[in-house]
């Protein structure tokens, strides 16, 4: 069973490429580039011609809810979405319920993935038992299980003493722990970013200290141990400079950054829109621009959703008692393409490699790239579709994003894992 | 100008002439006040319902009897006891009451922006009356009628809005309803009180209260939450009553002769006024609670009579 990709704009950072040619997949694997390539006798072609053909797109920040908040999301509704929105890959956060702290809720969840996952899924495991920061789970467990990280993501491990032991047990592992980085004795009760809205609208707001204060204790401890030290969803001007510059002493730490966090500010705050509240919240238009230029210039990794699926009952009432997280699966690409490379803030070739190249790199994943051997997964992004965003036709069981009604241009064409189309060409 | 908005949800987005409307209704209705029978049809067949989700004695009844001497139906739906203690949402709550035909609705609620939710959920009107620290338009519209009664006028007065500016609906309406008027706005309070930017807003800030209140037409003392302690703000009632409390003898060392003595309500006697402040002759506390009563008056005859013929 072969797959013939023709006449596509390959772009693979991994390999430095860029350039009109085939690609033929074949038992699972990328068989060959080339221009003109000869289709087998059994493989199905498809015209690929005025489109981009890219490694697999890694999406390593999701909540698939399962187990426990099933009427969120589903693995196989998140992995639905995924595909839908040009991810061959997701890796999902321990914050289940049960909590994916021990190597039964990882095998749980591999085998629902395995069953009704359709595109390939990571675990992460909980750094912490129950997530509640006191003592560490069973971290072996969990690596020997299939975890490709560690995270309490959702909670911050407020105890110093206890991540630094964190991160000197997972050193054999080759597995980084990810820091959902917020002080909470400084983000107690708030529910957006501190600043002139949040004292014009009176919704208690958390500084950008709170994220800061944090990202630098995580960057100081990644030095003490030497451990791989990976900040989820950095959003703030501060949090970058403290990134770029423990990089640039050799410090072991990464980032990833989510489309809301580049393309929207506070200020959509100001709509009391629910779907406008996340953690860490919202922030200034300074933080935004400097966001980007950290995605530009590499000092943040990879670009990540946190997808996090709320039902309508928890997110359509008062702002303040509304969960935090917004889905992201199914908008990511588009909203990027439109809003940051479109208007040229961000080079296609940037943002590819932020999806695919750099995240697999940082979690030692078999992906990312196009090279002759790796597996299947690509993704292949139509440079003009033109769609504008309709909740209600999303494969997610939730509904809970920003960017309804947005009309945007590229997008998501086609999804293949292992050498198979998981999404359809869409129907136009 | 006439009333053309179908709630009345905050300052901010009024203009000065829609507040001085407001202000002036509210001045027409005060002689019903001093009515043998404070009655008037004009809102005869119409239901006011008061959603009230905070505890609250003042506004709940202010608004109660404003609707009243109007003749308008008043049902007060308090959150104890009712449909939110058994778990149902707000909006389920709202559309509930909605579906009952109210003509206009009244809601107090700790969220911010529970009032715009409201709005945009019902089709009758909504007059915020309080919504977390964000606004509640009719007590600042109280404030401007007791302030134009007493000193005449608003443009080029000055005011100073004392005590925990951070956590208060009361100031930030005030702050949007003074500026458009063109009256300087002074908030005064220890740091942790004062919240980020709120020079954005058009106010200037005072870390002192000696300074503040030198030279100002207006003294507004805010209510100190005493849990604002337990949340590491304060370090104490003492000390915050000792440098934030205003007493006759700051009064006299530090103010104009002619200042007035406002306060929201209710009153911690002893901790942001002393009490001699409280009741004496500066001070024109009574006179707002007064006059919040014209005022909502005012406001339910401009909501609920915008399409009506009998409104007037």
């Amino acid at each position: 069973m072969s797959l013939l990709l023709r006449g596509g704009r390959v772009i693979d950072p991994a390999n430095n490429l860029d350039t009109v040619q085939d690609v033929l997949l074949a038992d699972g694997k990328i068989e060959r580039l080339g221009r003109n390539l000869a289709a087998p006798a059994d493989a199905e072609v498809v015209d690929a011609k005025g489109k981009i053909v890219c490694p697999g797109f890694i999406d390593m920040h999701v909540h698939l809810r399962e187990p426990g908040d099933e009427y969120k999301e589903t693995v196989a509704t998140g992995t639905r979405a995924a595909a839908a929105g040009g991810f061959t890959a997701v890796c999902c956060m321990a914050n289940t319920n049960p909590v994916n702290d021990n190597g039964a809720v990882t095998d749980y969840i591999l085998a629902k993935a395995r069953v009704e996952g359709v595109v390939r899924v990571y675990p992460i495991g909980a750094v912490t038992r129950g997530l509640r920061g006191e003592e560490l789970a069973e971290l072996a467990e969990l690596a020997e299980s299939g975890c490709v990280a560690f995270s309490d993501d959702g909670r911050c491990v407020m105890n110093a003493g206890l991540y630094r032991r964190a991160m000197e047990y997972t050193l054999p592992f080759g597995a980084p722990l990810i820091s959902h980085a917020e002080d909470t004795t400084l983000s107690r009760g708030a529910s957006m970013n501190e600043g002139v809205v949040s004292t014009e609208t009176g919704i208690p707001g958390q500084p950008a200290a709170a994220e800061d204060v944090m990202v630098a204790r995580d960057i100081l401890l990644a030095e003490l141990t030497g451990a791989h030290v990976h900040i989820a969803h950095v959003s703030t001007v501060g949090a970058v400079r403290l990134v770029r510059d423990a990089k640039a002493r050799g410090v072991r730490v990464t980032a990833e950054v989510t489309p809301h966090h580049l393309v929207l500010t506070e200020d959509a705050v100001r709509t009391w829109d629910s779907n406008t509240k996340m953690a860490p919240p919202l922030r200034t238009k300074r933080d935004v621009e400097a966001l980007i230029e950290a995605l530009a210039d590499g000092t943040v990794d990879c670009i990540a959703t946190d997808h996090a699926p709320h039902a309508l009952s928890e997110k359509e009432g008062e702002f303040d008692r509304a969960a935090f997280g917004v889905v992201g699966l199914e908008t990511a690409v588009a909203v990027l393409l439109d809003r940051l490379v479109r208007p040229g803030l961000l080079s296609l070739a940037t943002l590819i490699a932020r999806w695919s190249r750099d995240p697999a790199r940082l979690l030692n994943l078999p992906a990312g790239t196009l090279a002759a051997g790796a597996p299947a997964d690509v993704t292949i992004l139509d440079p003009d579709a033109e769609t504008t965003v309709d909740p209600s036709r999303f494969h997610s069981r939730s509904r809970n994003t920003p960017f309804g009604g947005w009309t945007l241009r590229g997008g998501p064409w086609m999804t293949v894992v292992g050498g198979k189309v998981v999404r359809p060409r869409a129907s136009r | 100008m006439g009333w053309m908005r179908k709630d009345l949800l905050t300052m901010r987005e009024l203009e000065a002439g829609e507040i001085v409307l407001l202000v002036d209704t509210a001045a027409s209705l005060q002689e019903i006040a001093t009515r043998e029978i404070k009655k008037v049809p004009a809102l005869r067949g119409k239901t006011v319902v008061n959603l009230f989700y905070e505890a609250s004695t003042r506004t709940r009844t202010s608004f109660e009897i404003a609707g009243k001497w109007l003749s308008a139906d008043v049902v007060n739906f308090s959150a104890s006891g009712s449909s939110t203690s058994k778990g149902e949402s707000f909006i389920d709550t709202a559309k509930n009451i909605g579906a009952m035909s109210p003509d206009v609705v009244v809601v107090r609620h700790s969220s911010a922006g529970a009032a715009e939710l409201l709005a945009r959920a019902l089709p009758c009107s909504i007059v915020n009356a309080g919504d977390g620290a964000h606004e509640h338009p009719t007590q600042a519209l109280l404030d401007l009628l007791t302030i134009r009664e007493k000193k005449g006028h608003f443009e080029g007065l000055h005011v100073a809005i004392v005590g925990d500016i951070a956590h208060s609906r009361v100031a930030r309406s005030n702050i949007h309803g003074m500026r458009k008027l063109g009256m300087t706005v002074t908030v005064a309070g220890p740091p942790t009180l004062i919240p980020p930017f709120v020079q954005e807003l058009g106010a200037k800030v005072s870390y002192r209260l000696e300074d503040a209140i030198g030279d100002v037409d207006v003294i507004m003392m805010l209510r100190l939450q005493q849990e604002r302690m337990t949340a590491g703000l304060i370090p104490s009632l003492r000390e915050y009553a000792h440098y934030w409390g205003l007493t006759l003898d700051k009064l006299a060392r530090h103010a104009r002769p002619d200042v007035l003595i406002m306060h929201p309500g209710p009153v911690n006697r002893g901790i942001e006024l002393a009490p001699e402040v409280a009741d004496g002759p500066y001070s024109v506390i009574l006179d707002q609670v007064s006059r919040g009563v014209a005022v909502r008056m005012g406001v339910l005859l401009l909501l609920a009579g915008r399409k009506g013929g009998d409104g007037g």
